[in-house]
C-alpha cells in the first residue's frame, strides 16, 4: 500500500534529489544489520547445522545429509516428544484462558486501589525466578514430603501421594500458572476497548447476566482471549525451564530435548534439526492461527 | 393519574448526594427535558429510572407500580445512551433484533419489525452493516431503532446528540421530534444544551446541584426563570445593580440614567435581569458605549459597556442602520420585559 502512495510524489523527487530513494534504508540501517547479526545469521547457521553430519568420534562434519531429519521422521520417539510438546502448551493454553478471562473481567470491575493490588498479585509469577517458583510447586506437591500431599494424606482424602513432579499434569499446572499473566494483560486490554455502557444496553434490552456475558462481553474479548492464546501456547511449548526442573530428565519436551542433545550428548546437528523443526512448527501455528482470528474477528479488531 | 412518577427521588454515594428531593410527574405521551450543567445529577436521575441505580430514597412508579423493585430487564424502558453503546460484533439488523430476541419474539415477525424500525430512522437497507462503518449519525439512528424497536413504556435519552457535529444535531433533533410525535413515546431527554432542550421538549427540568430549579414549558422557563440560575444558565441574560429611590413619591427604580415607577414589593438595592433581545436602543434610557459589534447574519450582537457593568443587545437585522462601534446610545427596555429581585438574597 504504501509503495502505491509514494509513487507519485517520488517520481517528482527522484529527479532533483537522487539520494532521496536510499534515504529510508540508510536510516534503518543501524537497526538492519542487528537484527540481520543477531538474528537471521545465527538462525541461518542452525539450519545448516541441523543438515551437517555427527559421530561419536568424528564430532560435526560440515556435509549436507538428511541424517538428522530422517531420524527425527523415523524414530517414534520424537513424534511422540513433539505430540507431548504441542498438547501441554495446548493444556496450558486451555487453562489460562478459561481461568485468565474471567480473571481479566472481574478485575476490570473492581475500583481503583484493589485494581492494583491484585494486578500485582496476578502478574506476581512474573516477578519471581522460575527455580523459586518451580521449586515452590515441589515443595507444595514433592512427592511424601509435599504440604498439600501430607495434608491430604493426614485427612485421610488419599492413600497416596498426589504426583506432580515428573509429570505433565505438574507441567501444565505450572506452566498455566506462570502464563496467566500474559493471558489476563490480553484480555484485560480487549475490555479496555468495550463500550462500559454496553452492559447497561444490552440489560436495558431485557437480557439478564449470563446473557450479557454470553452474547455481548465474549464476542467481544474473545480477540484477547485468542491472541492472549497465542502468547501463552508459542511461550509454553518452547519453554525450558519448567519443563526442564519438574519433568526432570524422564518427561522432555521438544526444548529439553534440544538443550540435551546440544550439551550432554554433544549432537549438535540433531539438537539444531529439533529446535528449527520446533520453530518451524510453531511458526505455522502462530501465523496460521492469526490469520484465521483476524478474518473472523476482523469487525471486532477495527 | 401521570404516567411515570417520581417522589422525592434522591441518591446519595458515600456522603456526596448527587440528586436530592426530585419529584416529578410525567404525563404519557409527554416528551421532558432534564437540563443542566454536567454534574448537576440529571444523568444519574436518568440512571435510576433505568434501574442502572437504585435510588437512596423516595419512589419512582410507572403506571402506578413502584419501578424500583422491577429489574432493569424486566422494566421494558427503551435507553440511547451518549456512546451509543451498540454491539460491535452485531450487524446493525441484529443490534436491533436484540431486544426483540430477548422478548422472545418469533423470528419472522422479528425481521419485520426489524424492517420496520430500520425505516423509521431513515436507515433501510443498512441491515447488514457492522456500526463500526457507519457515521456517528448513522449510529445514534441504529440506537434510536434498537430502543424504540421493543415499544418501550418510556424513552431515554442520555446526550443522545452531544456526539454530533452542530448540522446533524439540528436535523437529529427535529426528526427525534417527529418520530416521537408519530410514535407517541413518552419521552425523557437528558441534556447540557438549552437549545436541545427548547427545542424539544414539552417541558424541561432545569436542575442544578441535584435539586430541580425549575419546571415548565420551554417559554416558561425562558420568559420567567424562576432562579438567576435558570435565567443565566436559559439563553443569556443582562444584570444590572439598581436601587429603589423612595424619597420621590411615588417610588422609583433607577439604575444609572434609567429609571421607572418602582414595583411595590422590592426595596433597597435590586438587581434587574432581562434579556439581551428586549433591549432596544432609545433616545433616553441608560447610558452605554458600544464596545464591539458583531454581525450574525439574521442579527446583530452589541456588546456594550453602561453605567451599571457590561451588557449585551440583541438586535434582528431589520435592513434599519445599526450603532457603530464607540457611538454612544441609550439603552431601554419594557417593564413587563425585565425580572426585578433584591440583591443578595437568591432569587
Amino acid at each position: 500500500m504504501s509503495t502505491v502512495g509514494t509513487t507519485a510524489p517520488q517520481a517528482v523527487v527522484a529527479s532533483s534529489e537522487p539520494s532521496a530513494a536510499g534515504t529510508p534504508w540508510l536510516l534503518s540501517a543501524p537497526a538492519l544489520m542487528l537484527f540481520v547479526g543477531v538474528l537471521v545469521i545465527p538462525l541461518a547457521m542452525t539450519v545448516m547445522l541441523s543438515f551437517h553430519d555427527w559421530g561419536q568420534y568424528k564430532g560435526i562434519e560440515p556435509v549436507f545429509i538428511l541424517k538428522n531429519w530422517r531420524e527425527i521422521a523415523s524414530d517414534p520417539y520424537y513424534a511422540e516428544m513433539f505430540w507431548r510438546t504441542f498438547r501441554i502448551a495446548l493444556l496450558a493454553t486451555a487453562i489460562t484462558a478459561v481461568l485468565g478471562a474471567p480473571e481479566a473481567y472481574i478485575l476490570n470491575r473492581m475500583s481503583g486501589r484493589w485494581k492494583g493490588f491484585f494486578m500485582l498479585l496476578i502478574l506476581g509469577p512474573l516477578l519471581i525466578s522460575v527455580v523459586a517458583r518451580t521449586l515452590g510447586w515441589a515443595l507444595l506437591f514433592g512427592g511424601n514430603n509435599g504440604l498439600v500431599n501430607k495434608l491430604l494424606i493426614s485427612l485421610g482424602l488419599i492413600n497416596a501421594p498426589l504426583p506432580f513432579m515428573f509429570t505433565e499434569t505438574g507441567i501444565v499446572v505450572a506452566l498455566a500458572h506462570v502464563m496467566m499473566p500474559f493471558m489476563v494483560l490480553s484480555v484485560w486490554v480487549a475490555l479496555q476497548r468495550v463500550d462500559p455502557q454496553i452492559e447497561n444496553a444490552a440489560m436495558s434490552l431485557g437480557a439478564g447476566a449470563f446473557t450479557i456475558i454470553r452474547r455481548i462481553i465474549l464476542p467481544q474479548i474473545m480477540p484477547g482471549v485468542l491472541s492472549g492464546a497465542i502468547i501463552v501456547f508459542s511461550l509454553s511449548a518452547s519453554a525450558f525451564a519448567t519443563p526442564a526442573i519438574i519433568g526432570g530428565r524422564r518427561l522432555k519436551v521438544a526444548a529439553t530435548l534440544a538443550y540435551d542433545e546440544f550439551l550432554n550428548t554433544l549432537n549438535w546437528p540433531l539438537g539444531a534439526a529439533v529446535a528449527v523443526l520446533l520453530l518451524v512448527a510453531l511458526a505455522l501455528i502462530v501465523v496460521g492461527s492469526n490469520a484465521l482470528i483476524e478474518r473472523r474477528y476482523a469487525e471486532v479488531f477495527r | 393519574m401521570s404516567f411515570l412518577e417520581l417522589e422525592h427521588v434522591a441518591k446519595q454515594f458515600g456522603s456526596q448526594t448527587v440528586v436530592d428531593d426530585f419529584s416529578l410527574a410525567v404525563r404519557k405521551g409527554e416528551f421532558i427535558s432534564f437540563l443542566g450543567p454536567s454534574g448537576c445529577g440529571k444523568t444519574t436521575t436518568l440512571q435510576m429510572i433505568a434501574g442502572f441505580l437504585e435510588p437512596s430514597r423516595g419512589a419512582i412508579r410507572l403506571e402506578g407500580h413502584d419501578l424500583t423493585a422491577v429489574h432493569p430487564a424486566r422494566r421494558g424502558l427503551g435507553v440511547v445512551f451518549q456512546s451509543y453503546a451498540l454491539f460491535p460484533h452485531m450487524t446493525v439488523a441484529e443490534n436491533v433484533a436484540f431486544g426483540l430476541e430477548m422478548r422472545r419474539v418469533p423470528r419472522s415477525q422479528r425481521a419485520e419489525r426489524v424492517a420496520a424500525a430500520l425505516a423509521m430512522v431513515g436507515l433501510a437497507g443498512y441491515e447488514a452493516r457492522y456500526p463500526r462503518r457507519m457515521s456517528g449519525g448513522q449510529q445514534q439512528r441504529v440506537a434510536l431503532a434498537r430502543a424504540l424497536v421493543i415499544q418501550p413504556s418510556v424513552l431515554l435519552l442520555d446526550e443522545p446528540l452531544s456526539n454530533l457535529d452542530a448540522k446533524l444535531r439540528e436535523e437529529m433533533q427535529i426528526e427525534l421530534r417527529q418520530i416521537q410525535r408519530t410514535l407517541g413515546t413518552t419521552t425523557i431527554l437528558v441534556t447540557h444544551d438549552q437549545n436541545e432542550a427548547m427545542s424539544l421538549s414539552d417541558r424541561i427540568v432545569v436542575m442544578s446541584q441535584g435539586r430541580i430549579e425549575q419546571i415548565g414549558t420551554p417559554q416558561e422557563t425562558y420568559e420567567r426563570p424562576a432562579s438567576a440560575f435558570v435565567s443565566q444558565f436559559l439563553g443569556k441574560t443582562n444584570d444590572f445593580a439598581a436601587t429603589v429611590d423612595r424619597t420621590a413619591n411615588p417610588a422609583r427604580l433607577v439604575a444609572g440614567s434609567w429609571q421607572a415607577p418602582a414595583p411595590v414589593a422590592v426595596a433597597g438595592p435590586v438587581t434587574i435581569s432581562l434579556r439581551p433581545e428586549r433591549i432596544s436602543f432609545a433616545d433616553v434610557g441608560l447610558a452605554a458605549r458600544i464596545v464591539s459589534r458583531i454581525f450574525q447574519g439574521n442579527h446583530w450582537l452589541f456588546q456594550c459597556e453602561t453605567e451599571c457593568g457590561p451588557a449585551l443587545v440583541v438586535r434582528q437585522n431589520d435592513g434599519k442602520p445599526q450603532p457603530a462601534e464607540g457611538e454612544a446610545v441609550r439603552l431601554a427596555w419594557r417593564l413587563e420585559d425585565m425580572s426585578v429581585r433584591s440583591s443578595g438574597g437568591a432569587a
